[in-house]
């Protein structure tokens, strides 16, 4: 699903991201973890095609995501800190806009349909304005999902979710999965990240320190390996 | 980029056309009758603004190329140039005034050369702005070409209506190069000025440019050594 | 509905949605024309021959202030509610959201510019009816030209430092020949004289508008990937 190799990104005269190498196939799920600075966020946007890489190649569902961002971005969503919720419109008027925008199905059936999935149908006339952080989360995943993409691109999703959201958003991730969707998330989070990562890889200084299957890793043993790492950055 | 003996070539020659120029403007051209000495600051101000054109055609050159191909370079060509139009323009302004003070009586006339000049001038110095407000060059250089852009579709709009706004509000008085028929010695010493301005602007511009590319080039450099 | 017009309405539906749910920028710039229409009265005085010759001007320049701050928010929720990289997101030509846009800001622009219209029949005691038809034509031509430059600008300050300095810093010297052509035209509007007579103004303003228009549809997306 996602092919990147050397993937590298400068700001002037700052590098961000230096040589970066992933391979995630379709149907899983690949936790992205570092610490405050790492260029999580970076490679991130460089997958959502909302940053062009200044190295490397990166070819998405057989894409040249560099070339080709509008065939790419059809076919993802991204949920990132901001929430592209416009708060003068209600949850349901949101959706709207953002079907529209996208070429997609707008009927009140279907909005409707997605508010339900992501819980939000009780306040689908109220405005986002009124909305948690939670909440615009929540709509965030709708507004996503409403064109069934292929891949999502989280950045810190389960930021700010008290445990019974951090739950529900784990539920609905493996739900996606199950239904084939791939999965990029950004997080600080090590219990939540591998409750739904099926790979875990550690970025730190803008490289890939570390990257391997989730399974059988526990959360401390990962904790470990993170801090020997940052201390080695150091 | 071209070679340093044949930029280094170029500034000569430039020089020794202004030299050229300067003195065909004092010793050839002749005293004109009916402004005096003063006139003779016409060698200056027309010269300066057709090359201010020319730096302004060359930023629209450079905005679409940059926008076209992405490649630094044509950004680089439309902020030098840009710079040096604001530079040309500048001096068309200042020349301007100060031939229309002894010869109308005032330091400022809506003559129709100088408002569009003004207006120019205004227009690129917000260009020059805009470039000094975006730090990351990606980003600068998009805007900076959209800017461009419009400004130098503004150029022809410019002309029209300050010709027009002009005649309908005062008569004639323009700053022009003289009265027609050109006698043949005027029409030299302003084309040896010409060209040693537009030689003095490419010049500049090759410098100017390559300067930037250094300073690009030694910004990629710090990175690598990270 | 094509893709694209489904597009452009949404966006222009968006807006007006946002505008009549808080009323901002109707409710502030009709009352900032208002005082922009006791300022003139007071401070020109109440020599009635005096003011009559500087009426249009005074009229688009309460238009040209008004739309400086009107135009200036344009992106001004898709910056504070973060939507910005969500526009990106979407598939298709992004033009179709340039083009909602100024669609949004015409009708808002249009709504305020009739309102202080008619407080400036009123206040400056002009009659206004011989003018109207003029005035109709004239009217939209020119504020077409000042938001379809200024929507572009818009896009391009809204995320850099010194916004709300460069964003009239940017738009005001390339309005000046719009301006002088839309004053020139108005005049012969305001004088109840044929529309025939200001014909050249009007095709300049056209043309202006055409060529801002299509420079703003070319080149939109690429403010938007900055």
């Amino acid at each position: 699903m996602i092919a990147a190799t050397g993937l590298g990104k400068t700001f002037g005269a700052t590098l961000v991201l230096e040589d970066v190498t992933l391979d995630v196939p379709a149907g899983q799920c690949l936790a992205v973890l570092g610490p405050n600075g790492a260029g999580k966020t970076t490679l991130l946007r460089i997958l959502a095609t909302l940053a062009r890489p200044s190295a490397g190649t990166l070819r998405i569902d057989g894409v040249d995501a560099v070339r080709e961002p509008d065939a790419v971005r059809a076919r993802i969503g991204m949920v990132a800190h901001g929430s592209h919720v416009y708060e003068d419109l209600t949850a349901l008027e949101n959706l709207r806009f953002w079907a529209a925008m996208g070429g997609l199905d707008a009927s009140l059936a279907r909005l409707r349909e997605r508010l339900q999935a992501v819980e939000l149908d009780i306040v689908a006339d109220e405005r986002a304005r009124t909305f948690s952080a939670g909440m615009k989360r929540r709509l965030g995943l709708a507004r996503v999902t409403l064109g069934q993409p292929r891949l999502l691109l989280l950045d810190e999703p389960f930021n700010g979710l008290d445990r019974r959201g951090q739950k529900w958003l784990g539920e609905f991730l493996l739900a996606f999965k199950a239904g084939g969707g791939t999965i990029v998330l950004a997080t600080h989070g090590f219990a939540s990240a591998l409750a739904v990562a099926d790979r875990a890889a550690i970025l730190v200084g803008g490289r890939i320190a570390l990257d391997r299957a989730a399974a059988g890793l526990e959360r401390e043993a990962l904790h470990r390996l993170y801090d020997d790492l940052i201390e080695a950055e150091r | 980029m071209p070679h340093r003996p044949l930029v280094g070539a170029l500034g000569w020659l430039a020089l020794l056309a202004l030299l050229a120029g300067l003195g065909m403007a004092f010793g050839y051209a002749p005293r004109e009758a009916v402004q005096g000495n003063v006139q003779r600051i016409m060698y200056v101000h027309v010269p300066a603004v057709l090359t201010a054109y020319l730096a302004f055609g060359l930023v629209l050159v450079g905005s679409i190329g940059y926008l076209a191909t992405a490649r630094m370079g044509w950004d680089r060509l439309a902020a030098a140039a840009a710079e040096l139009g604001v530079l040309f323009t500048g001096i068309t302004i200042a020349s301007g005034s100060i031939w229309g003070k002894p010869t109308w009586g005032t330091w400022w006339t809506w003559d129709a050369r100088l408002t569009s000049t003004a207006i120019l001038f205004l227009v690129y110095v917000g260009y020059l702005l805009l470039r000094a407000m975006v730090e990351e060059p990606e980003r600068r250089g998009r805007f900076a070409a959209v800017v461009g852009i419009v400004g130098a579709a503004n150029i022809p709009i410019v002309h029209f209506s300050v010709k027009w706004w002009r005649a309908l509000h005062q008569p004639s008085t323009i700053l022009g190069p003289e009265p027609s028929p050109i006698a043949a010695p005027i029409a030299l010493a302003l084309l040896v000025n010409w060209v040693a301005f537009t030689l003095l602007f490419g010049y500049f511009l090759t410098r100017r440019v390559e300067i930037a590319r250094l300073e690009d080039a030694a910004l990629q450099g710090a990175v690598r050594a990270r | 509905m094509s893709g694209y017009a489904r597009r452009v309405g949404i966006v222009l539906w968006k807006d007006l949605l946002v505008e009549r749910r808080t009323k901002e920028s109707l409710n502030a710039l009709l009352f900032f024309g208002l005082l922009l229409l006791f300022l003139f009265q007071f401070s020109l005085g109440p020599d009635r021959a005096q003011v009559e010759s500087v009426l249009p001007g005074l009229l688009w320049l309460g238009f040209v202030l008004a739309g400086l701050l009107g135009l200036g928010r344009s992106f001004l929720a898709e910056r504070d509610n973060d939507c910005w990289e969500g526009l990106l997101l979407t598939p298709g030509d992004k033009s179709a959201i340039y083009l909602g846009k100024l669609a949004a800001n015409l009708c808002v622009m249009g709504a305020v510019e009739l309102v202080i219209l008619a407080l400036f029949g009123l206040f400056f005691d002009v009659d206004l009816s011989r003018a109207l038809p003029g005035l109709a034509v004239v009217l939209p031509l020119g504020t077409l030209g000042l938001a379809t430059v200024g929507t572009l600008f818009a896009a391009v300050t809204a995320q850099v430092r010194a916004r709300e300095l460069l964003f009239p810093v940017l738009l005001l010297p390339v309005q000046v020949p719009v301006l002088l052509a839309t004053v020139s035209a108005t005049q012969v509007a305001l004088a109840g004289q044929p529309l025939a007579d200001a014909r050249a103004w009007l095709q300049l303003l056209a043309a202006a508008d055409l060529v801002y228009l299509v420079i703003g549809l070319l080149t939109f997306e690429f403010v938007l990937e900055a």
